[in-house]
């Protein structure tokens, strides 16, 4: 049983081609620009079994065409390691391609067992400074940085994410540095920059919390094109969302 | 035998009327890119500019530049127009001026004088003397012998827009007969065919000799028509441009003749394909001159009018033609039939910009060459002004590969084949005499008969089922009714012999009846059966609100619980109409489509169990309800996916709105997620969509500023329309609408 918070059946941001997106329940960051605020508490969502999961990807093989699939977000989806490990071998074993996209901040057994099924991971840093890191998510960074290393040990394709923030994440210096630590890192076959948008505010007006951004604006197009040139110098395939 | 006949491979087209076989053998397919396209040359763009003033001129004045109120409108009744003559390369206007509109009054001529009043003038005293006093109408006809019991399904919206005041439609003339034959050619056929139909003299027999007769008096009047524009239409088209002028001209006589709600123009274009390949291969054409001869067709359709009273606009909103064109689908023989001319005709969305009409209907096949779907996902993209249709789907069901569509959505086998239109039936509100002990919920009228009041106001399941399928067996049986008289008495009154002209002689017939409403339906059955539904009581005892405890899935989110009741009320609801007896023996057909009715079916029913309040418009077509399908686009596709096409044979349906930003990031992911999209959806065997790629944001803007989107066009049910000019409830129920986002 795997606690769904919500599914987007047409996915066109998060992997390849046309993807069945399953949002999970629960996050372990608490992101100041967190578009889904209503994915975060642990509390929630709606218990779904591998076979419902599995029946729904099979009800869209159709439409991921050569390059679809599914990708597991939320939340953050490897909270619920030890309950995904079936559902993505069992998607895995019908021929499904797999994507999970996390903040890389879990690395256990389960995650392992997870990974093994998975095509590619879409891997979100959300700062290379660890004391941004902190002020950004509320938790420091080590973690996804050694999750990073073990995905470059076991050669597993990442595709890296990074959401520019204006004021809190679009530095040049910042993005110099982020450059320089991947650059080398065979593994990483795209990054892809993820412009900030205001669209999760009201989610927090209707929690009762505080939406700390509300003094920050969406990215103009010359921040995003001033960070895309820098990115560019250390990646081959840059893109913007 | 012309010069440029000669040169066609031969075959059973030239002993018989055989367009088919033509084509056939003589088809180009084409696998190339769009690569090869023209712009629009200076004489196009003057041309248009022309007719986009006259357009503007049009929607300022009340949507209706001018009328001709003196001259009742015939294949021959007015001199030829033109908009620049000096720039036309492809002739004819329905009438002797740019967008002035003809009274058709056989119809009826209490519809004409009111269309007529609303615009200010009166219909001539001569004509109104001939119409009420000498020659009865369509209109007239049908409401000598309405029966009590329809009129009052009719006027309390059981039934809507049944086409007993206005002109059928649907039937599709095979208009490339003129180009390939000639006049002289297609008389002497009718004529042996006349000649055979002997007796006994049946009903049947003498109706079908008159209706032969009528063909062949107006094949001599398209031969005149010809003459006014110094066109020799007795013999065959010998050139590319001949050919499209020909085809022309059949269409325009339809146009002069009838003001059916629709009036196909089939497959024309891999047929005119054949003709443009001759010229080109010849040296006779450029590729410029043979798009320009298309810009010019299809800038002549796009001011094809019709005069009609403001309230047809409520069924049919934003003055549509449906001149629907089929472009692509295969061939039997495993062919595609994508010419350079299928993208010449979508290319005039550019050269001359967005728009309504002709309504471009693209034959979907997964096995169509790639850079032809890629090239009809930018389209779509650019202009939202394509729809597609299932072209496996309905070549192996209904076995033929040389069709059109009719009207919105409907498959016809060109020249084989004719339907009478049947407008729709509201189901929403037949489910309501369920639970209203078979009287309506807005009126109190007693409708039905043998329905038994319920046990409880909670509402249960299978009480309610029952009582409903009495309700859909009465329903069903005065439907029919009224469709056998209105066809009767067009055929009488109104019958469409420049049209039957150009199709066989006692060809095959289908009526095609539709449902509204079907989303509702499930719902409210899905509610009444998983969670509890409490019907709330005025004091005449009527429904008037339904109160919901409890969750229950809703169509649109590709879950059978509720899906598979939408699948079980369409087929059963064919099955009934399929056991009742038809006029002419037609086949009966059924389609799941609203056009723009889908608002004042609303309109015109109470609340329903699914917490619909009263007054809210259906979703159309067999789209889900706004707002309801809550896991995105694809799982909305297969709810409506799920709908079997073989037990509604008219068509079903299905508009899909999204952002562009949710097909992907960049210009080439969405034209690839697009066409990855269509081929899944038509490998479920899905029947129709429409593809809209637009911004909420754009169509707010342009309810505020409509003189800024003179051809802002966007897809509804089975049609598409100029997004100004519908009416505002008609546009904020468009934006209502689930605009698909992911975002």
């Amino acid at each position: 049983m795997l606690r769904v918070h919500s599914i987007e059946s047409l996915g066109t941001y998060d992997g390849p081609g046309i993807r069945l997106v399953i949002f999970l329940q629960g996050c372990n960051f608490k992101c100041l620009y967190c578009a889904n605020a209503d994915t975060i508490t642990a509390k929630g969502g709606s218990e779904t079994t591998v076979e419902e999961l599995v029946s729904m990807a099979n009800n869209q093989k159709a439409f991921f065409g050569k390059k679809g699939g599914v990708t597991f977000s939320g939340g953050e989806p490897l909270l619920q390691a030890k309950q995904l490990v079936p559902v993505v071998k069992a998607l895995k074993e019908a021929g499904f391609h797999i994507c999970i996209d996390t903040n890389g901040s879990l690395l256990n057994d389960d995650v392992k067992a997870v990974l093994e099924h998975t095509d590619i991971v879409l891997l979100d840093v959300k700062h290379i400074n660890n004391e941004k890191h902190q002020l950004l998510t509320g938790k420091k960074n080590d973690n996804t940085l050694a999750f990073i290393d073990y995905l470059r040990s076991i050669d597993k394709p990442v595709w890296l994410r990074y959401v520019l923030v204006p004021g809190y994440s679009d530095d040049p210096e910042h993005l110099h540095q982020l450059g320089q630590h991947f650059q080398n890192f065979h593994n990483i076959e795209k990054l892809e920059i993820q412009p900030y948008h205001e669209l999760g505010a009201h989610k927090y007006e209707h929690m009762g919390w505080e939406y700390k951004l509300k003094h920050v604006k969406a990215n103009t197009p010359e921040q995003l094109d001033a960070a895309y040139a820098i990115l560019k110098k250390y990646f081959k395939d840059v893109v913007i969302n | 035998m012309s010069k440029i006949n000669e040169t066609f491979v031969k075959g059973a087209w030239n002993e018989q009327v055989n367009v088919r076989d033509f084509v056939q053998k003589n088809i180009t397919p084409y696998d190339g890119d769009s690569s090869f396209l023209c712009g629009p040359t200076d004489r196009t763009k003057k041309l248009w500019d022309i007719c986009l003033e006259a357009i503007k001129e049009e929607t300022a004045n009340n949507g209706v530049r001018s009328i001709d109120p003196e001259v009742v409108s015939s294949i021959t009744s007015h001199e030829a127009g033109y908009i620049q003559k000096d720039l036309e390369l492809i002739v004819g206007l329905q009438t002797d001026e740019l967008l002035k509109r003809a009274m058709k009054p056989y119809g009826g001529i209490a519809v004409v004088e009111k269309a007529c009043r609303e615009q200010g003038l009166e219909v001539s005293d001569r004509v109104k003397d001939i119409f009420r006093n000498y020659a009865k109408t369509h209109n007239d006809g049908v409401f000598d012998v309405y029966t009590e019991e329809i009129r009052k399904y009719r006027s309390l919206g059981f039934l809507t827009g049944l086409p007993d005041n206005y002109a059928r439609g649907r039937i599709i003339g095979d208009y490339r007969r003129l180009a390939l034959y000639g006049i002289d050619r297609l008389v002497e056929a009718k004529k042996a065919d006349l000649v055979n139909l002997l007796g006994p003299m049946s009903d049947d027999k003498i109706r079908l000799r008159e209706e032969v007769a009528e063909q062949i008096k107006a094949l001599i009047q398209i031969k005149e028509l010809g003459n006014k524009y110094g066109l020799d239409l007795s013999r065959p088209a010998e050139s590319a441009q001949e050919a499209v002028q020909w085809v022309y001209m059949a269409y325009l006589a339809a146009v002069k003749e009838q003001d059916g709600a629709a009036m196909s123009l089939g497959n024309v274009s891999s047929f005119l394909d054949i003709y443009m390949e001759y010229d080109l291969a010849q040296g006779n054409i450029t590729e410029e001159l043979a798009q320009e001869f298309i810009d010019q067709f299809v800038m002549k359709l796009r001011v094809v009018r019709h005069l009609r009273m403001n309230a047809y606009n409520e069924i049919f909103a934003g003055d549509p033609t449906w001149v629907t064109e089929a472009i692509g689908g295969k061939l039997m023989d495993g062919r595609h039939k994508i010419t350079k001319t299928s993208y010449r005709f979508l290319q005039t969305l550019y050269n001359l910009g967005p728009s309504p009409e002709p309504n471009m209907t693209v034959l979907w096949s997964n096995s169509l060459p790639e850079n032809f779907k890629a090239f009809c996902a930018q389209v779509s993209i650019d202009t939202s002004s394509i729809q597609y249709e299932n072209d496996d789907l309905m070549t192996q069901t209904r076995n033929s590969d040389d069709y059109g569509i009719a009207c919105c959505v409907s498959f016809q086998e060109i020249g084989k084949h004719i339907q009478f239109f049947g407008a729709r039936t509201n189901l929403a509100k037949a489910l309501l005499l369920a639970i209203n002990g078979g009287r309506c919920e807005m009126s109190g009228k007693l409708i039905v008969e043998g329905i038994p009041p319920l046990k409880s106001d909670k509402l249960d399941f299978d009480e309610v089922m029952a009582n409903y399928k009495i309700a859909m067996k009465e329903v069903a049986r005065v439907y029919n009714e009224s469709m056998n008289i209105i066809h009767y008495m067009h055929d009488k009154y109104y019958y469409e012999k420049a049209q039957m002209a150009f199709v066989d002689t006692n060809p095959r017939v289908n009526l095609a009846y539709g449902m509204a409403g079907l989303s509702i339906v499930a719902d409210s059955l899905s509610a009444i059966k998983h969670a509890n539904v409490t019907v709330v009581r005025n004091e005449e005892g009527l429904s008037s609100e339904f109160l919901i405890d409890g969750e229950f899935p809703c169509y649109g989110n590709d879950d059978d619980r509720v899906d598979n009741l939408a699948v079980d009320v369409s087929t059963h609801f064919n099955q009934l109409l399929s056991g009742l007896q038809v006029y002419k023996n037609a086949e009966p057909t059924m389609s799941i489509l609203t056009i723009t009715s889908n608002v004042v079916y609303g309109l015109k029913t109470g609340a329903t169990p699914d917490g619909r309040a009263k007054g809210v418009p259906f979703a159309p077509g067999a789209n889900p309800m706004h707002g309801r399908d809550k896991n995105g686009a694809i799982a909305s596709l297969n709810s409506v996916a799920k709908l079997d096409y073989k037990n509604a044979l008219d068509g079903i349906s299905n508009t899909f709105s999204i952002i562009p930003k949710s097909l992907g990031a960049d210009a080439e992911t969405r034209s690839e997620n697009l066409v990855t999209m269509m081929d899944a959806y038509f490998s479920k065997d899905a029947h129709h969509l429409n593809v809209n790629v637009l911004n909420r944001e754009l169509l707010e803007d342009a309810m505020e500023n409509p003189n800024e989107y003179p051809q802002l066009t966007i897809r509804v049910s089975g049609y598409a329309v100029n997004f100004v000019r519908l009416t505002r409830e008609q546009q904020l129920e468009v934006i209502s609408r689930s605009f698909h986002s992911n975002m």
